[in-house]
């Protein structure tokens, strides 16, 4: 039993983990901005990206597909703020536009370009391939001291636990910045604060959260944890800080949770196959959403 | 020199007072769009004194306070503070911006709101120090709210948010205060505390300048009044600048439905 979970679940388990966490704590400030579709913008634009990369190198690598993962987010970025202030139109129809055309532009790179031959197709970009994610040089939990097992660890764990520390450094530094240039812009900005790079700096980070963890989890997780989390956070508190811990709190819940109950859950009631954890994990961070907005002691009456 | 140049071609004298003013505009001109907002304005504010920006909607009252402030950026023009840029200014200055501009479902608490008003102190990472928190609570005292200190503040009327607000500018100890619509939506009670605590700052010799839209309290609020309808219409004394003339052409044919309905 421990040598199967450290080499088949640990590392799933682990890097959906990660995942959510990374994607959650931007979102508190997306949620609180009004800008959560951002989060569902950039998974969604990262598509073509990634296309394009595959078709620039024709190889599944992941440098390369970060770097057209996030040049594509970038690009999102640019034209929905170009939209935004040419078109003088609300940023929520902004992104709709954007992120819609960008995604369906990936959807037809990929059927019009050969890649059937490799591990890229649209249900890989929706749930991501976190079950595949094992760890064959493990033989039981004392791999976890054994450089040469370490070694063989699939590479969205590290890659995905420093994506978690960048974006952890950044809120915590500028901390007092994000919080009082989301509350109150035009006091911030009479502060002489740069707002205009704070609101880009909190996109970026989404976007690299986004980008890392979409190759390893998918979009549907993506998309879930920029908002459900967060929202749930909100109606547990009515401080900022403990509504960044409980949303942290909530995604690593959601992932350990929906992991367990996607492996393991239809097996309980009968079933022979498992269901995607993607899609579970996503559906248990709903579920919470929905209790705590039941529940929560501050929800607005 | 640009300033002395721009002031020069609206046929207006170049004054020393610029240095002096603890905020002079010079031909200032914001647009969002096609049509500018504020069109080419001067303004000069006296220190010390208590001034009110009068206009009717949409005549860029506003607009002209975060041009100052650098919060939207003017087509044209410059601000200048004691005679220097916004930018070593800064410290000196606070703003109470309009209280709708913000959400006040926001996840903090009255105490927060205020050390806000610390930032430039505390910069980044600074630990806040109990002196930090007393300062903030004696500003909370001034404004009558430091009974709501842990309060969240979407519990609060619009007459105690607009308080926090003002206690947030007093924890900037700064000697220009910028205020836009002070008392848009307050009760009177707080009308009263706000003017008070204003009245305050400038028998401290601060300098007051005030977004303000109720033309029955200018004569009992303010000392100076600044006329604007996109363009300056008058500047000066009440006495002298807010006369019905002024008025007049400052509000056209829109006066009838403010000022002279309520004074009849």
């Amino acid at each position: 039993m421990g040598a199967e979970f450290v080499a088949l679940s640990l590392p799933p388990l682990l890097i959906g983990t990660l995942a959510a966490m990374a994607c959650a704590l931007p979102g508190n400030f997306l949620l609180l901005r009004r800008q959560s579709l951002i989060g569902d913008a950039i998974s969604h634009v990262v598509l073509p990206g990634i296309v394009v990369a595959f078709l620039l190198t024709g190889a599944v690598a992941a440098l390369p597909m970060m770097i057209g993962a996030a040049g594509a987010a970038l690009l999102a970025v640019l034209m929905i703020e170009a939209i935004r202030r040419l078109g003088r139109i609300e940023p929520g129809a902004a992104m709709g536009v954007v992120f819609t055309t960008l995604f369906a532009g990936g959807v037809l790179l990929l059927e019009r370009s050969d890649t059937s031959g490799v591990h890229l197709d649209v249900e890989h970009a929706l749930y991501g391939n976190l079950e595949s994610l094992i760890w064959l040089d493990a033989s039981g939990w004392a791999s976890l001291g054994d450089p040469a097992a370490l070694a063989g660890l699939p590479p969205e764990l590290p890659r995905m636990a420093l994506t978690l520390l960048a974006v952890l450094a950044f809120t915590l530094v500028l901390w007092r910045p994000l919080k009082l240039s989301t509350f109150d812009e035009g006091f911030a900005r009479a502060l002489g604060l740069p707002t205009t790079l704070i609101g880009l700096g909190i996109v970026v980070m989404a976007a690299l959260a986004a980008v890392a963890a979409f190759d390893a989890v998918g979009s549907i997780i993506v998309i879930a944890m920029f908002i459900c989390p967060p929202a749930a956070a909100r109606l547990m508190t009515n401080r900022l800080g403990r509504q960044v811990i409980w949303s942290l709190g909530f995604a690593l819940l959601s992932a350990v949770l929906g992991y367990t109950l996607a492996g393991y859950g239809p097996l309980w009631l009968g079933y022979t196959a498992s269901v995607s954890a993607a899609g579970m994990i996503a559906t248990v961070s709903g579920v919470i959403l929905g209790l705590a907005a039941l529940f929560g002691p501050h929800r607005v009456a | 020199m640009a300033q002395v140049q721009l002031a020069a071609a609206h046929g207006q004298p170049v004054q020393d007072d610029v240095s002096q003013a603890p905020l002079a505009l010079r031909g200032v001109t914001v647009s969002y769009g096609a049509e500018p907002v504020v069109l080419s304005v001067d303004m000069t504010v006296v220190p010390g004194a208590m001034t009110a920006i009068i206009g009717p909607n949409g005549a860029g009252k506003s607009t002209l306070l975060k041009a100052a402030l650098g919060i939207v950026t003017p087509l044209a023009g410059q601000a200048r503070f004691w005679g220097t840029p916004l930018k070593t200014a800064r410290d000196r200055i606070a703003y109470v911006p309009q209280r709708a501009s913000v959400d006040w479902d926001f996840p903090t608490q009255v105490l927060d709101v205020v050390m806000m008003g610390l930032y430039r102190e505390l910069g980044l990472l600074r630990r806040v120090r109990p002196r930090h928190i007393a300062h903030a609570m004696q500003c909370l005292e001034r404004v009558g709210m430091a009974g709501f200190a842990d309060r969240q503040i979407g519990q609060l009327s619009g007459g105690q948010q607009q308080r926090v607000f003002l206690a947030r500018a007093l924890a900037q100890r700064a000697e220009l205060y910028l205020l836009d619509e002070p008392f848009a939506g307050v009760d009177a009670a707080t009308e009263m505390a706000i003017i008070d605590v204003l009245k305050s700052l400038r028998d401290d010799g601060k300098t007051v300048v005030a977004v303000h839209h109720d033309l029955s309290t200018v004569e009992a609020y303010f000392d100076r009044v600044f006329l604007i309808n996109r363009r300056r219409m008058a500047e000066g004394p009440v006495a002298e600048a807010f006369t019905s003339d002024a008025l007049q052409a400052t509000y056209g044919g829109r006066l009838s439905d403010g000022f002279v309905a309520r004074s009849a």
